[in-house]
């Protein structure tokens, strides 16, 4: 560890006009990032904003398609995971890279292990990294297992590993969000020793409280670009707000049409899930309450991890929840399975179509038809191809679904027709309560704006839609009125003409309920 | 993901020439291969020779059906041998009217014996009740496919050994031989037609309509296509996932029925080896042991391929080791196939 306080408003790290495409995205364009020596700089956006991908090439995990990065004042290429580590830049993830299997020593000194001769130096191995842990305050048998460790220990594993791999930059992947109040405390500490040390910090969050407590800059991007950095002692949490929500909002609710809020056709009442007590990563419902009406749209909102899939998810019976109510017209269910849910009219859009809904060995026709086999099914258990053909054409026009033929590879549709599929799917049940999660992912604009006014023809129908997307304008767009989680719990609700990104974000990031 | 221009195409027009491709080359290279062997030994197109190699398959044949089902889901029955030898002692021991009575042959032994409708219920029961078992092992208690039945496969063997207690049970009356030997038609130019070669070719009809007409059959491709898109469909998963693994162990019970019949005889040791060639007639037919992708005609496709590639050797002496190896080679470029059309799919 060498000390470096020389100079430190000399930038460590430059990255300058970096951009990076994905096929049919443009994740990065012309982004320029600038780290200090002994700084923490907090990186921020919206979900989809680019941090991740900036992270990615920064670890070597991606390689961009122009720009350079400057690392002590020396251009450098950073091709692969190596170089990086070489360079000194050391990653830490959300999800750690250790081998729990392995005790402390071993993993943080792992493919580094002294040796003596062929051997590993097992009394050596432990000292050292005795010596690493105890600086940042990790006071424990190196001997230990990791996999007995709390989320918080191995989180400081991981940042001995980085401290022993003599790092100069630590880039740390949303580090707070699995931790309690008092760890995080002590991960603040540790970011101050580091920072003394002359080693640079940068730090992903959506925490804004806590960018104001722990980090000396911001550099905020928002739709793949770079809006701006700034010294957090020269800005308050609003102006960061306004930084990474900035953009005109393109889109225009209903066009002018008017919801017409009907009965309340589904009523949940303090849901709570806790998921896997085991799992730290496990994102949590707590005591959510909402309702959502015929001919209405509801929006959930809130960044990644707010709850808002785990919600959709316990609602629909797909996953078991510890308690709360699920009323269907006023009256309670009992829904343990998506067969129940199902069965009292609820149909769900999940998130990952590709994973979740689609059978891309199939065909379009059986792909569309697959959850209302029942209907379409006669004596001894066939399944009526004519009256399969006729459901699936009927969709096919109704939805506008662009094919060559039902007997196309569902795989060849585009993003967009493929979406229409899966929600053609649940319409031929005729639900009562449709949630959407993530209606529009991965599709382009012209396909998004027919799966928009679909969503609106479908409230208009009488059909309670639930809708739950990471995109603030598609919220506002879509939803009649909107309710924000937060790690859980609902923090607010706002009926459309009252939300704006700005209040949004708010009731997204913080943690007081506002009205 | 399409760019705005892209959004009403689909990729390559809708036909897709290398599914095409996929469903066809299993045919196509039967043909091929029968082409080869005719041309070096032209009695291999004999239709006694025919016929007897659709005898020889018939048994495979009938697992194999049902081993598609269980490949369809994603899964797979490595117990199938062991459970056709536990079955096939089952039905011999029924037939001789107790395991006692082994040794009794003759009217004696038809006097003693419950005769062979029940030996092949019994066998059938038998066998359904092994898959049922394993069933519940892999949907309830969660354990992999693979470690069931492997586990199956060395459990039923141990059951078979037990049962016949190191020697076989041989001389069943004709009734029951029928089932293994008998001829039930003839047809001109071909000439008499082998009952089991009819039971196969039943079951694979009935199999078809199963998989391509029902309701259950589609839900069968939807679990092994995308297990969790078919939960979020309202599919009950486990219960199908339980289905196949009965039906196949339905199969094996009949299929170890049929062999004792057709050798006069059940031993502990009979089936030794059939999961292999049964799994690799399946995957050769184009079912992706991915699941989701697969169907009947292909399973009979390479069901029969095995069975030419098996008589052809035979007929041009080549050493049945070499036969060995040569199934082997071709079992690993059937899913070195199966692993590059599901990339390919991938990338569509």
């Amino acid at each position: 560890m060498q000390a470096r306080k020389a100079d430190r408003l000399t930038p460590l790290l430059q990255v300058q006009d970096i951009s990076k495409g994905f096929p049919g995205v443009q994740a990065l364009t012309g982004v320029a990032l600038e780290v200090r020596a002994g700084e923490c700089h907090a990186l921020l956006g919206e979900n989809g904003a680019g941090k991740s991908t900036l992270l990615k090439i920064l670890a070597g995990a991606h390689r961009p398609d122009t720009g350079t990065i400057t690392f002590d004042g020396r251009p450098v290429e950073i091709a692969r995971p190596a170089d990086a580590q070489a360079l000194g830049i050391v990653t830490i993830y959300q999800e750690f890279n250790l081998l729990p299997n392995l005790t402390i020593a071993e993993n943080v000194f792992v493919g580094r292990e002294p040796t003596r001769g062929p051997f590993v130096d097992w009394k050596k191995l432990n000292q050292q990294a005795r010596e690493v842990t105890r600086r940042i305050g990790l006071d424990m048998d190196p001997r230990r297992l990791v996999k007995d460790l709390s989320v918080a220990e191995q989180q400081m594993v991981e940042i001995a590993k980085a401290l022993s791999m003599e790092a100069r930059l630590v880039i740390m992947d949303e580090p707070t969000a699995a931790l309690s109040e008092t760890e995080v405390e002590r991960l603040f500490r540790i970011i101050a020793d580091l920072k003394a040390h002359g080693i640079a910090v940068v730090f992903v969050t959506h925490r804004l409280d806590e960018v104001m407590r722990a980090c000396d800059r911001v550099t905020v991007l928002r739709d793949g670009k770079l809006v701006g950095s700034a010294e957090v002692k020269d800005i308050r949490v609003d102006d960061i707000i306004r930084m990474m929500v900035g953009r005109e909002v393109e889109l225009h609710g209903r066009g002018g049409r008017v919801a017409h809020r009907g009965a309340t056709v589904l009523e949940v009442q303090n849901l709570t899930r806790m998921g896997d007590a085991n799992d730290p990563h496990a994102v949590r419902v707590r005591d959510v309450s909402l309702t959502a009406h015929a001919g209405e749209i509801l929006g959930i909102g809130g960044l990644i991890g707010a709850g808002r899939t785990e919600l959709a998810r316990a609602i629909f019976g797909a996953d078991p929840i510890d308690s709360g109510k699920v009323l269907i017209e006023g009256r309670e269910v009992a829904i343990t399975t998506p067969q129940d849910a199902i069965r009292h009219g609820i149909g769900l859009v999940p998130e990952d179509r590709k994973q979740q809904a689609l059978f891309l060995s199939l065909a379009i026709r059986p792909n569309l038809s697959m959850a209302a086999l029942d209907g379409l099914t006669e004596r001894l258990g066939f399944v009526s191809g004519s009256k399969e053909r006729a459901l699936v054409e009927r969709y096919r026009q109704k939805l506008s679904i662009r094919m060559a033929s039902q007997e196309q590879p569902v795989g060849n549709l585009s993003g967009g027709n493929q979406q229409k599929v899966v929600l053609a799917r649940w319409l031929a049940l005729n639900p009562k309560v449709l949630i959407v999660d993530e209606p529009t992912r991965g599709i382009d604009i012209a396909a998004k704006n027919e799966v928009h006014h679909l969503l609106f023809e479908l409230a208009e129908a009488g059909i309670a839609v639930i809708v739950i997307s990471s995109e603030m304008p598609e919220l506002l767009r879509l939803a009649d009125r909107i309710v924000t989680m937060r790690e859980g719990r609902v923090t607010g609700e706002l009926m459309r003409d009252r939300a704006t990104e700005e209040s949004l974000m708010h009731l997204f990031t913080h943690n007081q309920t506002a009205a | 993901m399409a760019s705005a221009t892209q959004t009403g195409e689909t990729r390559n027009g809708g036909i897709d020439l290398f599914g095409l491709l996929a469903t066809y080359a299993p045919l196509i290279f039967l043909l091929v291969l029968m082409g080869i062997f005719a041309w070096l030994e032209p009695r291999f197109l004999l239709p006694l020779n025919l016929v007897n190699v659709m005898r020889q398959v018939s048994i495979y044949g009938l697992l194999a059906l049902g081993m598609t089902f269980v490949i369809l889901t994603a899964g797979i029955d490595l117990s199938i041998g062991a459970i056709v030898a536990f079955a096939g002692l089952a039905a011999a021991a029924v037939a001789k009217g107790g395991l006692e009575n082994r040794f009794a042959a003759g009217a004696d032994a038809s006097a003693l014996g419950y005769g062979w409708p029940l030996a092949m219920l019994v066998a059938i029961l038998f066998g359904t009740f092994a898959g049922a078992l394993q069933g519940f092992a892999i949907t309830r208690l969660k354990v992999p496919p693979f470690v069931v039945t492997l586990g199956g496969m060395s459990a039923f063997r141990g059951a078979a050994l037990l049962m016949a207690g190191g020697g076989p049970i041989s001389g069943f009356d004709p009734g029951y031989t029928w089932w293994g030997q008998g001829y039930l038609f003839t047809l001109p130019l071909i000439g008499r037609i082998p009952v089991p070669v009819v039971v196969f070719l039943l079951f694979a009809v009935l199999a078809h309509i199963v998989l391509s007409y029902t309701r259950y059959g589609r839900h069968v491709y939807g679990v092994g296509g995308n297990p969790e898109a078919a939960r979020l469909s309202g599919l009950n998963v486990r219960g199908i996932t339980m289905s196949v693994y009965v039906l196949m162990g339905f199969m094996a019970g009949l299929s170890g029925f049929i062999l004792s019949a057709r050798l006069n005889s059940a031993e502990a040791v009979a089936g030794m080896g059939y999961e292999l060639i049964v799994i690799a007639s399946v995957v050769i037919g184009g079912t992706s042991l991915f699941g989701g992708i697969g169907t009947i005609f292909g399973t009979v496709i390479g069901t029969i391929l095995i069975g030419v590639l098996q008589n052809g050797l035979v007929l041009n002496n080549v050493s049945p080791y070499v036969q060995q190896i040569i199934i082997g080679l071709i079992i690993v470029l059937a899913v070195a196939f199966d692993t590059f059309a599901k990339s390919r799919r991938r990338r569509a």
